[in-house]
């Protein structure tokens, strides 16, 4: 993985020194909270429900041993003993003080981390395929373009005052593993004619109020343009993007206005002035950046292990686990690890201090000291040799991490909803519980095959209930939390919008609403290889809103 | 129709705490002992008067909220402020996450 | 107003003139962009030197060559979470060429200051009573750059490589030593 040189370590010490100015300065009655609030959320840090909250970056959602180990330790010392991983490759922590909040961010200067730029309109942390340099169906490593970027967008003196927020995410694969098409700029790597790696560029998507999914800005961007192109779309969206309206500032609504075509040919014409200055990447730094994600020394392996083989044929329920919970790996001999943290009546992506410290502790025995976070909220070990895989379950299960749902309706992605954040209608995380209890049986859930479900407790749609399968809004009527639910949505390489059912349900009618969707879907698939998208995608909502409202919605339709 | 009953609330501003707004002009973490007012001049009246704790660096934000008087006292009306109310996620504590804060 | 300049304050001896208002003789005045393409020929032939105040959805690209008759550009931060300036201040200083006075003036918070001088600002215009003494700590916040911005200065990635930069920067020598003896 990446290790910071002597630049990257000053450029986060000096942040924290200069954070930890700006919050004696607050408490010095310097600054007002209207001066104060735009410089901390460029450093994470929420004031919500109940307390402040600090979002640190999991740049493309790596982490070391040792990084695990630390967020384990801030998790105890200066907050609840949890944490809460987030569906853009950062955790927060929901319980920090304020004059605290520089001497953590000081402990993550010493092991390689910061909370630069996790908020705040202005350039966030990039995110990437969680399978990187590992999966199987990789074209090139992510890991190492969205590290440039990491670089090239920290601490931008032109794009720290953006209109509005702004998303990059990076995959390296055909499976989009990184929702790209949601982000406001998306990157794939891909091969053109000649064969040479470059970049496909997508722009304009996001979810929050308006959900538009991005639209493809440039076919093929050779890979030492990236910068310069990033700075062209950047500049464009900073002189043009809306300033009068906070629901229309991102690009996607400048896109949209502009049209596909139009903007990127303003972003062409700028570019085309800029390509060849000194943003084009040398060759050295690009070898510098992809030394640090040399494959490590694989062992070489039999791809099929005996004891492995053998150990599923005698523990059904670790069969079952490695049947849901593993993908392939490049390599044999070896598998991707998902840990989910989707535990029965557990919260979607908190994890203990204690749970953390076993991750550290398995990543070192197993997986050479590295974890990932995934934007579905969970975590995978990267290097696993399959002859580990049964001690490593053992180490997983009595920890509750070793949840046999990923890619199932349990496998929920919620955000912390009203039980935390100042922006929710609704409460998140408890309709998530009761759903993964309803949803407990390992039989039931294979009965109703692969299917995503995501909550957010509001419009601005940290959950993605836009693009799951089925989505869940949380909406507030008259102080009361009320539920509408989407369904027919995907982050994926198909991406699509989920269109909605109907009228909003309480918070006691949500969960039997959900049942009823999926019995519709059970009992009117074609066979067990219509998946749940698809049948919608056939379907649409017309059964589902029959099931949920018998006649009422036709009269509605009928007044439309 | 006659305004519903006020309460002022704000956050802390070194630890973010959700404190309530008393009669005695100072702030508590106690919901019971924050004061209500039942009509909008004393409730406007009472908002600006918080708001000397803004400049003194105590509380961020102060704002009235609508709650309900009952036998019991008042209840917040809003699922918002019910939740602050607790100064605690909703989320049942034996989930693991509730180890709570260790010292030194 | 003062303006902060060369590392202190300073008076400013300039006035903006509105569109309708007449032209001082002998004073140093901007303009809008809007009155300067109309009198442009005009208010070139004066004693006194003039500049143009550019408002944040004025493309500097309108101003063409004449940013080299110019003595001073304004941008404006109406607020400071308005943060089009920075690209208008790029574009005169990289993409124009213009070497003169660039002015930020409206909110100027200490936080943005390094920022604006990074993107080619050179004076800021600030109440006459304000410290500047967070102004100046401000810059010396941070002494490494990842981008390349309008300010010259040379990029972690030009110290981390610099056979690279000497090239591209035409020969001159790159001096790597003042990150690490501040990392020291």
């Amino acid at each position: 993985m990446y290790r910071y040189d002597e630049f990257d370590a000053t450029i986060v010490r000096e942040r924290v020194e200069q954070f930890r100015g700006q919050v004696a300065r607050r408490l010095a009655g310097e600054l007002t909270e209207d001066q104060f609030r735009p410089l901390r959320l460029k450093n994470g840090l929420y004031l919500q429900l109940h307390a402040y909250m600090l979002r640190i970056a999991i740049p493309y959602g790596v982490l070391s041993s040792r990084q695990v180990r630390k967020l384990a330790y801030i998790a105890r010392r200066y907050d609840r003993g949890f944490g809460h991983f987030t569906t853009r490759q950062n955790i927060q922590f929901h319980w920090p003080q304020l004059p605290e909040v520089p001497d953590i961010l000081q402990h993550l200067a010493d092991v390689e981390m910061h909370a630069i730029q996790t908020s705040g309109n202005c350039i966030r942390n990039v995110t990437a395929d969680q399978f990187a340099g590992v999966a199987a169906d990789e074209v090139e490593d992510p890991r190492i373009w969205a590290e440039i970027v990491r670089q090239w967008s920290t601490f931008h003196p032109e794009f720290s005052y953006l209109p509005r927020k702004f998303k990059i995410a990076v995959t390296g694969a055909q499976d989009d593993r990184a929702a790209i098409r949601t982000h406001d700029i998306g990157l794939r790597l891909v091969k053109n004619d000649a064969g040479e790696t470059g970049f496909e560029v997508w722009v304009g998507g996001g979810l929050g109020r308006t959900p538009i999914l991005a639209v493809r800005c440039r076919a093929f961007l050779p890979k030492q343009h990236l910068l310069s192109y990033l700075e062209a779309i950047l500049r464009t969206y900073n002189l043009l993007g809306r300033r009068d309206n906070i629901y229309k500032a991102r690009i996607k609504i400048l896109v949209q206005a502009t049209g596909g075509e139009k903007f990127a040919q303003m972003v062409e014409e700028e570019w085309e002035k800029i390509k060849d200055g000194p943003l084009h990447l040398p060759q050295a730094e690009v070898d510098r950046i992809h030394r640090y994600f040399a494959p490590p020394a694989y062992e070489t392996l039999p791809d099929i292990d005996p004891a492995f083989e053998t150990a599923k044929l005698e523990h059904p329920e670790f069969a079952r686990w490695a049947r849901v919970n593993l993908v392939k790996h490049q390599v044999p001999g070896y598998a991707i690890v998902n840990i989910a943290l989707k535990s029965e009546g557990g919260v979607p992506g908190d994890a203990s201090a204690d749970q953390m410290d076993l991750l550290a502790e398995v990543a070192d025995a197993f997986s050479l000291g590295e974890v990932r976070i995934t934007h579905h909220q969970n975590v995978v070990l990267p290097y696993v040799r399959k002859r580990d895989l049964f001690a490593l379950w053992q180490r997983l299960k009595p920890a509750k991490l070793a949840t046999s749902n990923l890619g199932f309706i349990s496998d929920i992605i919620a955000c912390p909803g009203l039980d935390y954040c100042n922006l929710a209608n609704a409460r998140s995380i408890p309709v998530a519980q009761r759903l993964s209890r309803h949803f407990g049986d390992p039989r039931k859930l294979d009965e109703i095959g692969e299917l995503r479900l995501n909550i957010s407790g509001c419009i601005n749609a940290c959950g993605h209930h836009h693009v799951g399968h089925i989505g869940i809004l949380g909406v507030d009527k008259q102080g009361q939390e009320f539920y509408q639910v989407t369904v027919g949505g995907s982050s994926k390489e198909d991406a699509s919008l989920g269109k909605i059912v109907g009228a909003a349900f309480s918070e006691d009618d949500i969960v039997p609403a959900i049942d009823t969707i999926i019995n519709t879907y059970l009992a009117n698939r074609t066979d067990r290889s219509e998946r749940f998208l698809d049948y919608v995608r056939r379907a649409g909502v017309d059964p589902f809103k029959e099931a949920l409202y018998g006649s009422a919605p036709a009269r509605r339709t009928a007044a439309e | 129709m006659a305004m519903a009953s006020q309460m002022i609330t704000a956050n802390r501003l070194s630890d973010g705490m959700v404190v309530y707004f008393t009669a005695g002009k100072g702030w508590s973490e106690t919901f019971a002992q924050g004061a209500v007012w039942n009509d909008k001049e004393s409730a406007e009246t009472a908002l600006n008067e918080s708001k000397e704790s803004v400049k003194a660096r105590i509380v961020v934000e102060p704002y009235l909220f609508d709650v309900a008087v009952t036998d019991a006292g008042p209840k917040p009306t809003s699922a918002r402020e019910r939740i602050r109310a607790d100064h605690n996620p909703s989320v049942a504590p034996d989930q693991g996450s509730w180890t709570g804060r260790i010292p030194d | 107003m003062a303006l902060l300049q060369h590392g202190a304050l300073q008076p400013n001896n300039w006035r903006f003139v509105g569109d309708d208002a007449a032209i001082p003789v002998d004073e140093p005045v901007t303009v809008s962009l809007k009155r300067w393409q109309a009198e442009g020929e005009s208010l070139r032939g004066r004693n006194a030197p003039v500049g143009v105040r550019l408002k944040n959805d004025e493309a500097p690209q309108a101003l063409g060559q004449d940013v080299h008759r110019l003595s001073l550009i304004e941008v404006e931060f109406p607020k400071f979470t308005d943060g089009r300036a920075f690209s208008q201040a790029r574009i005169l200083r990289d993409k124009l060429g213009y070497k003169g006075e660039l002015r930020g003036i409206g909110t100027i918070l200490r936080d943005q200051y390094l920022y604006m001088t990074r993107c080619g600002i050179d004076s800021v215009e600030l109440p006459e009573d304000k410290s500047i003494d967070g102004y100046l700590a401000a810059l010396k916040e941070f002494s490494a750059w990842y981008q390349p911005a309008s300010d010259g200065r040379l990029t972690v990635i030009e110290l981390r490589h610099p056979a690279n930069a000497n090239a591209r920067r035409g020969g001159a020598p790159v001096v790597t030593a003042s990150v690490a003896a501040h990392s020291a």
